[in-house]
């Protein structure tokens, strides 16, 4: 079985973001790591090479020429190789724009399975996997909490409010995965030293024979008109003294319905 | 002059951070509280790969360069100095002589187990009189009829008697050099050889979780082949593998010290005294400066050790520098990280009592300060 995983790369949750004049965030290659919900879906794609002998895993990517060190941190935990799909014209792409590239490049490099994980922990957009199914015209299994392959078909649970959906398609598909599917390894030593030695591509849009303008910052649809940090101050009330004080904060606790 | 990391330096020193932060921090206290050895954090890094990561993959380990090992260290002492030691003892005392000195055969038999992490290794140099002075080894081997009968005692020796065990090589007397001096070799001995008795854990004030014991041998013995290269060659083996092992205790040192500077910025920004945090206040602002200085030399001092070793050039001087300035610099990180917290620091709650009688341990073993001073000086 063919198995690809999509990995973004993501700067690092922790790190200090900024962002340029036309509201891209400046992405530091320092600060770069796999996209954290990605892990899951790398680690899920591990596990089905493990359950299925024989089987191969590509690390895609769309990023910049940078982000080989990134695939190669994926390509740390398992795997075979890894694609790179890079191009100045790429820049500011937005969500359409990267499905429309990595269904290319899916294209290319042929696929059985290919598993997302279901948002990047940078835009958290969450719309890159069904529409790369709706480019490819391919089946989309998501939001998996777990996947099981079974001859031609692919097989998850799909968490509900009250229990949980059994959702099935033909292969091939594409499957995203939330953060309860698995717990993702950490990369072994050995496994870092033999990421260098692993085979990794690099496409441009030329190789894929994708169209500039309908890419990039040049065809995106989607436009971030300005960000905010987050406040994360908690406004606490404080009574000070014995007078009533009790009696509020049990007011306090029934409103919030804890008695 | 490059100071940049590779690619594979960065994502060792990186996961090993992450795993000292995710998988050890939380479990130091009770470590040190307990005493307990780690099996269960030695077992995720030997399934990791850290048990053996400078050796060669066809011997198990992660064919890594000898800072990535440096690295790996300092991240993992800074999550625990206990486990840190550990660690260190097994690939630096334990399997590197196995590593350099050792028969293909003994590498397949010895090395391998130990750079999977299989097994640890320790490594018997020290004696009740024979500390500093190592070439006072009053242990001795005979030969007679193709078989070493050792009889004697070692003290301190880390990692001897864990259920992961394998055996200790030890240092003994072989006969008397041209020179009228004793002659030194190294023997190898599996645990579990008749006459070779191991002693209690020692209650300790620091690295409480990691395994040190006396050793005494009575009548031991161990095939001819059980010799670590060639007869009388064992003191200058051992001077070669602590002088290597100065490198890594430097980066152990090196991430205690940083623990120490971590916790302070942390409790000096929280800690509010005169309605304003005490990390406003000059002095002890002042201190945390030192710290950081003197941190980021140290660091760069085992790098540049560690440099040397990896292009092939004598290292002895900067070696002893790099272990001399990072264990002193950790005590005086340990010292002031106490002082930041002042009464909370002396409690047990906080780890920075723990860092502080944890530190002592740096500038004793692997050559006392005192001794890598001498180095220095004779180098000079
Ligand atoms: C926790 C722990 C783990 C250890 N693990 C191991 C191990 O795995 N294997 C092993 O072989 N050993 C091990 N050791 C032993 C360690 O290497 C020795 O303790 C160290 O070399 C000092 O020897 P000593 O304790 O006999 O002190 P001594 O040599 O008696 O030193 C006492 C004092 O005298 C000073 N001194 C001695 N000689 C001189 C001199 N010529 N000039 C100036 N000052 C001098 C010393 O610096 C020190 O201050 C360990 C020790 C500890 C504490």
């Amino acid at each position: 079985m063919n198995i690809v995983v999509c990995m973004k790369e993501t700067p690092s949750t922790t790190a200090e973001k900024s962002f340029t004049a036309d509201m891209r965030l400046e992405r530091r290659k320092e600060d770069a790591i796999p996209n954290p919900f990605d892990e899951y879906a790398i680690e899920e794609g591990l596990r089905q090479q493990e359950k299925n002998p024989g089987s191969t895993v590509t690390m895609l990517c769309m990023g910049p020429a940078t982000a080989t060190d990134t695939i190669r941190k994926a390509l740390a935990m398992g795997g075979d190789r890894g694609v790179l799909v890079t191009d100045p014209a790429l820049a500011g792409s937005d969500a359409i724009s990267t499905a429309r590239v990595l269904a290319a490049a899916l294209t290319k490099i042929g696929y059985d399975l290919v598993i997302f994980g279901n948002a990047a922990a940078d835009a958290y957009g969450g719309v890159v996997p069904s529409a790369v199914a709706e480019f490819l015209g391919k089946p989309l299994l998501s939001y998996a909490s777990q996947l099981g392959i079974a001859g031609d078909k692919a097989t998850i649970q799909r968490q509900a409010e009250i229990g949980y959906n059994v959702v099935e398609a033909p292969l091939p598909a594409l499957v995203s995965v939330v953060k309860s599917i698995n717990e993702p390894r950490y990369p072994s030593m050995k496994g870092i030293m033999a990421s260098k030695k692993k085979p990794l591509d690099t496409f441009s849009l030329a190789d894929l024979g994708l169209d500039a303008a309908t890419v990039g910052g040049a065809a995106a649809r989607e436009k971030a008109l300005g960000a905010e940090k987050v406040s994360t101050q908690r406004k606490g009330e404080i009574y000070v003294g014995n007078d009533g004080a009790a009696d509020r904060v049990v007011a306090f606790l029934v409103e919030q319905k804890v008695l | 002059m490059d100071f940049s990391l590779s690619a594979e330096q960065q994502m060792i020193r990186n996961l090993c951070r992450e795993f000292a932060e995710e998988e050890i921090k939380p479990r130091a206290e009770e470590m040190d509280r307990t005493g307990a050895f780690p099996y269960e954090i030695i077992k995720q890094m030997a399934d990791l790969g850290l048990l053996g990561l400078p050796f060669p993959e066809e011997y198990g380990g992660a064919g890594a360069d000898f800072l990535s090992y440096c690295l790996a260290l300092e991240e993992i002492g800074r999550g625990d100095a206990s486990v840190g030691i550990t660690m260190e003892a097994h690939t630096s005392l334990g399997a590197t002589p196995f590593y350099l000195y050792g028969t293909t055969e003994q590498k397949e038999r010895y090395l391998a187990p130990l750079a999977q992490g299989k097994q640890l290794w320790s490594f018997g140099l020290t004696e009740p009189g024979a500390g500093s002075d190592s070439g006072g080894t009053e242990t001795r081997a005979e030969l007679r009829d193709g078989v070493w009968h050792v009889n004697g005692a070692k003290n301190f020796i880390t990692n001897a008697g864990t259920d992961m065990t394998g055996g200790v090589t030890i240092t003994a007397v072989t006969g008397v050099r041209d020179d009228g001096r004793k002659e030194i070799t190294n023997i190898i001995i599996p645990k579990d050889t008749p006459g070779y008795i191991i002693g209690n854990p020692y209650h300790k004030m620091g690295w409480r979780a990691s395994d040190t014991r006396p050793l005494s041998f009575e009548d031991c013995q161990v095939p001819e082949e059980n010799v670590l290269g060639a007869q009388g060659t064992g003191f200058h083996q051992f001077m070669h593998i602590l002088t290597l092992g100065r490198i890594a205790i430097a980066a152990l040192s090196v991430g205690l010290a940083q623990a120490c500077y971590d916790e302070s910025l942390k409790y000096a920004r929280e800690r509010q005294q005169f309605n304003r945090p005490i990390a406003t206040f000059q002095a002890i602002q002042f201190k945390l400066a030192d710290m950081a200085m003197e941190i980021e030399l140290a660091r760069l001092m085992y790098y540049k050790a560690a440099w040397h070793h990896m292009q092939g050039e004598p290292f002895t001087k900067e070696a002893s520098m790099a272990k001399l300035y990072a264990s002193e610099t950790a005590k005086r990180a340990a010292d002031q990280a106490v002082q930041i917290h002042g009464g909370y620091g002396f409690m047990d709650e906080y780890p920075v009592s723990r860092y502080w009688r944890n530190v002592k341990a740096h500038e004793i073993g692997e050559g006392t300060s005192e001794v890598q001073r001498q180095i220095i000086a004779k180098h000079l």
